[in-house]
């Protein structure tokens, strides 16, 4: 932890421990401020306006900078570009607007450049339902940039998690050196629930590596027992080359085989040796579980609630909520499959994550999909319902 | 221990790591970037705080050969980057070197953006009227009736006039050179960098290889001597009728004009947030 980071300054005093009533989007502004962002770039789309235009008063009272940018596109190449130059950068947009970030996506893995995309999904594909849910988006927040590349999705379910979940994304991308995409849908972000925002001192901040060694040594794309090169931020003497083409470990462009594959295996090695922390999952009843509901985002929310309704009517439900969706928890969910007798998994989506759960699926268990592309929220006793019905197929 | 340009070289370029560079013989692009080192040493900035980003093509590779702190972006991008760069480190010398295609096609938008924002950032836009290093297509630049591999008949559609633009779009220095016209562009990208706001430098520059050779000038000195005759001092363009002017263009500063840069606006907006 950085000392300079931790101090008051990181968050306007007035909202340090208050109690607010806040939205999804405001509590994913103020989580950012929180893990130290003080660079922010956007564009406006519904439904994650709300996060620009939080950012575009909280950031200078911090003395942080925002910057409306003319299209989702340049937003993320300016998020880069500050983050190159050593601040905590973020940006916020949806579907349409993140399929423009796409390339700039890209740019950020090869260049191992921390950052952090929020995607608050909303009903698709093109403009689609920009005032409803979805979660369509997934898939491609795990290969929407073209090339095979390292990158961690993670989503959030609540109010609260917007808050945290935002620093923990900062953290591991700062810690990984990676991009993080963070997916909420329409209904996270704007539910209003209070929140007490944490006491500064109470949030682990994690700020990335810097060389520490004479610049002259310094080579920018060097391995190490992590695979996560120290990051020197520009202008302070470490004088290197930044580019999106394959590089060596001196960051020069390379065609040679050789370091071509050490520096591909290193993107994908690094995220490996972190999964132990950045697969993380939250299990609720698992123990005795019979049928587990594998959820996400504002399903999980929903699958909370079904859950209670479950073990009132006596059925041992339990839930697995994906807080990481990728690098997909595989151990996690292969673990409780094993113990379980059907995996349910409703999404907002055609079955994107239950594509991945059937996947790590040996023959284990049974899997079930419950599906809603309507723009409508999965409610609790849909998920309800589908438990019963799988009760009443003897599983 | 080394002088003159030998002296500059041993400063600036990474000659031990990253040569031979990609260009062709006789390209302009070395010319341009003789003249940014020279503009470089003569403001005496320090190479620490040179922040150098390009997009992509040909001009994209220029920042590897330097000694600064150096970016390749994605294509037409390098702006946005440079943007982020300069707002994070304000303190930071943030220049952008671009192609055309660069510039004026795919990163259009961002170029007229960023001249209306008015960041302190220096745009050096190299205009070879050709995408050069996909093989010689048409560019948003190609003079109308110029050959290309994408016009093979002629181009029939019409140029854009980048300096123009960037003049229209409230860029707020704005100068046009050659690489014929070496002595000038060191001055005019010597201008463009201690210019306070955004700075655009449009240098008309030759792609024997690419535009020439599909156009009736396949050797580096007759695309220069068709430089020298096409470029008309901003100081004699004035009292030259317009037939004459017809299929000229101006060099010169088009542009100089003081207002508040981004950044000295934006420590406003501090002091009102934080009063809040």
């Amino acid at each position: 932890m950085n000392a300079t980071l931790t101090g008051g300054k990181r968050m306007a005093p007035e909202l340090n421990g208050r109690k607010l009533l806040l939205q999804g989007n405001e509590a994913m502004a103020e989580g950012a401020i929180a893990a130290g962002c003080r660079f922010f770039a956007g564009y406006p789309i519904t439904p994650a306006s709300e996060i620009s235009e939080r950012m575009s008063y909280r950031l200078p009272q911090v003395d942080g900078t925002f910057i409306q940018m003319e299209d989702e596109i340049a937003s993320l190449g300016a998020v880069i570009g500050a983050s190159l130059a050593g601040i905590k950068s973020m940006t916020a947009t949806s579907g349409p607007g993140f399929s423009l970030m796409q390339e700039n996506l890209g740019y950020a893995c090869i260049t191992e450049v921390p950052c952090v995309v929020i995607n608050v999904m909303r009903g698709g594909p093109s403009t689609g339902l920009p005032t409803s849910p979805a979660q369509g988006d997934v898939l491609q927040a795990r290969w929407g940039t073209h090339g095979d590349h390292p990158v961690i999705v993670l989503a959030v379910s609540s109010v609260s998690e917007c808050f945290s979940i935002i620093v923990t994304a900062f953290n591991l991308s700062e810690k990984y050196r990676v991009p993080i995409v963070v997916l909420a849908d329409e209904v996270v972000a704007h539910t209003r629930e209070t929140f007490t925002i944490p006491a500064v001192a109470s949030i682990e901040v994690v700020d990335r590596i810097i060389p520490n060694v004479p610049p002259e040594w310094y080579k920018p794309y060097e391995d190490n027992s992590r695979g996560v090169p120290p990051m020197a931020p520009m202008g302070e003497g470490y004088r290197h080359h930044v580019t999106g083409l394959v590089h060596d470990s001196q960051g020069f462009p390379t065609e040679k085989p050789d370091e071509i594959e050490a520096f591909m295996k290193r993107q994908f090695r690094k995220i490996t040796n972190g999964f132990f922390e950045v697969q993380i999952t939250k299990k609720i009843n698992i123990d005795d579980a019979e049928i587990v509901v594998i959820a996400y985002g504002s399903v999980a929310r929903s699958a909370r609630h079904a859950l209670a309704m479950a073990r009132a009517q006596g059925i041992k439900a339990g839930l697995i909520q994906l807080v990481t969706l990728f690098p997909f928890p595989k151990s996690t969910v292969v673990n409780v499959m094993r113990q379980c007798k059907a995996v349910l998994v409703p999404e907002m989506n055609m079955g994107q994550i239950s594509r991945e759960v059937k996947r790590v699926n040996t023959g284990l268990t049974e899997v079930f999909k419950y599906n809603r592309i309507d723009g409508q929220p999965i409610t609790p006793l849909e998920i309800f319902e589908e438990i019963q019905k799988i009760c009443g197929t003897g599983v | 221990m080394f002088s003159g340009m030998t002296g500059l070289r041993h400063k600036y370029l990474r000659h031990h790591k990253k040569f031979p560079h990609v260009w062709c013989p006789g390209c302009g692009n070395g010319i341009v970037l003789g003249s940014f080192i020279r503009a470089i040493e003569r403001l005496g900035l320090e190479k620490d705080d040179i922040v150098f980003a390009s997009g992509i093509g040909c001009s994209g590779r220029m920042p590897t050969y330097v000694d600064f702190n150096t970016l390749h972006t994605t294509h037409g991008r390098a702006l946005a980057f440079a943007t982020g760069i300069k707002l994070a480190k304000p303190s930071l010398n943030v220049i952008v070197v671009m192609g055309d295609g660069d510039a004026a096609a795919i990163g259009g938008n961002h170029f007229i953006h960023a001249a209306r924002r008015n960041l302190d950032l220096t745009a050096i836009i190299i205009n070879n009227q050709i995408y050069g290093m996909t093989g010689g297509q048409t560019s948003p630049t190609t003079p109308y009736g110029a050959h290309s591999t994408t016009s093979v008949f002629s181009n029939i559609e019409h140029a854009f006039s980048i300096a123009e633009l960037a003049v229209a779009a409230g860029a707020s220095f704005v100068a046009r050179g050659t690489v014929y016209h070496a002595v000038q562009l060191d001055k005019l990208i010597e201008k463009g960098i201690s210019k306070n706001g955004f700075s655009v430098v449009e240098v008309m520059s030759n792609c024997h290889v690419q535009f020439g050779r599909r156009n009736k000038m396949a050797d580096p000195v007759t695309m220069l001597k068709w430089l020298k005759d096409h470029a008309v001092s901003k100081d004699n363009g004035s009292s030259m009728s317009p037939d004459s002017l017809e299929d000229k263009f101006t060099i010169g500063i088009l542009a100089d004009v003081d207002k508040p840069d981004y950044i000295e606006e934006y420590k406003k907006i501090r002091e009102k947030a934080k009063g809040c």
